[in-house]
């Protein structure tokens, strides 16, 4: 399988704190890998350096054989990588609709296609309304939406923007126990359909064991695990330092069982 | 409703007393100036130097007349476009990296150094300025219509800005302008460059500007740097708040309900003329916090 994303010996410090420490990974294409890790074990700073809002300290990541190192957001999203956002980034005082056509508008106008095709453009924003089930809140502001219409607004726009790698920062963060597997089910659906590449950050198990393909589990800065999710949630490092099961001190995980480091 | 509006100014306009259609002139050019402060508004940009243009289309204007001879209304509009609007790319490149009160000060900075330029060059008049008039259309001579000409040219031009912004703000660049008001991380994420359309949106407000500039000179008949005092900018800056950035008619309609209050205010009670513009501010905020525009959308609402 092609790999779509690699980031080579990235490293990235805040004066004396290192939020990425030698991360070497590649992601595959059509994949959906899940980031876990503790508050502060460098999933977003990978995300945000994937994404062009901070420059690593060292390393090189490059998207389909392209370097992309200290790109700008601007340039990384017209190449194909676009994200959502851990608090949702949208258009408060403009409606869904606008949100939307806002997102199709640029899209549209980075890739050259659809000058002056309003008909294509009101086919692709209702395509998104549809498949993000967000129909109810067409004329809606933005401002105002319940919160899991705003994650699910906030990944549509990304959508919007015609990915081929889309990353999620904690896509059922702030949504309630009831509603997440209902809106990852909605949106694994629609990127499904769209054929993108996914990488997101989650801090549920349930969630990232049921939807992803692969998992990458970061503890200070470095990846501490990297696999199927059925065996990297059974290691020993995973389940005390991103979990935070307590084993006791004579057993297996206390005693150095670390099958990675 | 543009086109209806077109048609009821043009024809009706020139049955109107000297005094009324001089009014609207001055509100229309006004409204022409102020239409380029909202387009700014709605990117979330406050200018409090849109006198630095306003002045600089009617000097542009007046030196074409003063120093060449040359008294085509089009002509001098048109030296107005291409002297200022080429500034107005110029400072762009630095006013697009600024927001909210800094660029506020910085766009009112650049007013008041051209204030104090022309305040010390006598060659152009000094603190008193000078006088221009026109004399031709596209090159045909006026005569005796001239005031209704310039009348026509008028309502034309602010026809043509208002329908001009109008589908600009429809398409996709224009659409921006919310967006980045807004959210600017976010646009930049969806691909657009934020400080891009900024900088378009503030030479687009620039020409719209010195084109009103150049009407309100031509019109008047003379030209002084008072056009570029802070003072005029916060006019501005008052007649947009007033208006509400509702529509593409909202600015022609608060700079002539503004110049109407100002005139019969002024005529009426000359010592306290400020005081009945404050009232009417206050009123406005107090019960119409989106402008007198929003009078119409409230309704429509409903």
């Amino acid at each position: 399988m092609a790999v779509v994303l690699e980031a080579k010996a990235l490293n990235k410090t805040f004066g004396a704190v290192t939020a990425a420490n030698n991360i070497n990974v590649g992601i595959d294409q059509d994949s959906v890998v899940g980031l876990i890790g503790s508050n502060g074990a460098g999933k977003t700073t990978f995300i945000n350096m994937v994404t062009g809002y901070l420059k690593p300290t060292s390393g090189t990541i490059r998207y389909l054989d392209r370097d992309i190192t200290g790109m700008s957001p601007r340039q990384i999203t017209r190449l194909g990588i676009c994200r959502s956002f851990q608090i949702p980034q949208l258009f408060g005082n403009l409606s869904v609709y606008e949100n939307l056509q806002v997102g199709v508008g640029i899209a549209a106008r980075s890739t050259r296609a659809m000058a002056g095709a309003r008909g294509q453009e009101r086919e692709e924003i209702e395509t998104l309304i549809e498949r993000f089930n967000l129909g109810g809140y067409r004329t809606h502001s933005a401002a105002l939406l319940p919160e899991g219409t705003r994650k699910l607004l906030d990944i549509a726009m990304a959508v919007a923007g015609r990915p081929q790698l889309l990353l999620l920062d904690e896509p059922t963060s702030g949504v309630s126990a009831e509603e997440k597997f209902r809106l990852m089910d909605m949106v694994m659906t629609a990127l499904k359909l769209q054929g993108v590449t996914v990488l997101f950050v989650e801090h549920d198990m349930e969630i990232v064991s049921r939807y992803t393909h692969r998992i990458l589990a970061f503890y200070e800065g470095r990846i501490i695990a990297d696999g199927a999710p059925e065996q990297v949630l059974r290691e020993a490092e995973v389940r005390r330092y991103v979990i935070g099961e307590h084993t006791p001190a004579h057993g297996g995980a206390d005693s150095g069982a670390t099958s990675h480091g | 409703m543009l086109v209806g509006t077109l048609v009821v100014l043009l024809v009706a306009g020139p049955l109107l007393p000297r005094w009324a259609m001089f009014m609207l002139n001055v509100s229309l050019s006004w409204g022409t100036v102020v239409l380029g402060m909202m387009l700014l508004m709605r990117t979330g940009l406050v200018s409090f130097g849109q006198g630095l243009y306003y002045c600089l289309g009617a000097y542009a204007a007046g030196t074409l007349h003063h120093f060449y001879g040359i008294a085509d209304i089009l002509l001098m509009l048109l030296a107005s476009l291409v002297l200022a609007g080429a500034g107005a790319f110029v400072l762009g490149f630095l006013l697009a990296k600024y927001r909210d009160i800094f660029f506020a000060m910085l766009s009112l900075a650049f007013s008041m150094i051209l204030f104090g330029l022309l305040v010390k060059t006598s060659a152009l008049g000094s603190t008193d300025g000078f006088g221009l008039s026109a004399k031709t259309l596209a090159g045909i001579p006026l005569g005796d219509w001239e005031r209704n000409a310039l009348y026509c040219t008028t309502v034309v031009v602010a026809f043509c800005a208002a329908f001009g912004i109008h589908r600009y703000l429809s398409s996709h660049q224009g659409r921006l302008a919310g967006a980045i008001r807004d959210n600017e991380l976010r646009v930049e994420y969806m691909g657009a460059s934020v400080r891009r359309v900024i900088h378009v949106n503030y030479v687009i407000s620039a020409a719209l500007s010195v084109v009103g500039g150049g009407l309100v000179g031509i019109t008047i008949g003379h030209v002084d740097p008072e056009m570029a005092f802070w003072t005029t900018s916060g006019e501005f800056v008052f007649i947009a708040i007033l208006a509400g950035t509702g529509s593409v008619l909202a600015p022609f309609l608060g700079a002539t309900i503004f110049e109407t209050v100002r005139s019969f205010a002024y005529e009426y009670s000359p010592n306290t003329w400020q005081l009945i513009l404050g009232v009417t501010m206050l009123l406005v905020i107090m019960f119409l916090p989106g402008g007198l525009w929003s009078v119409f959308t409230r309704k429509r609402a409903a």
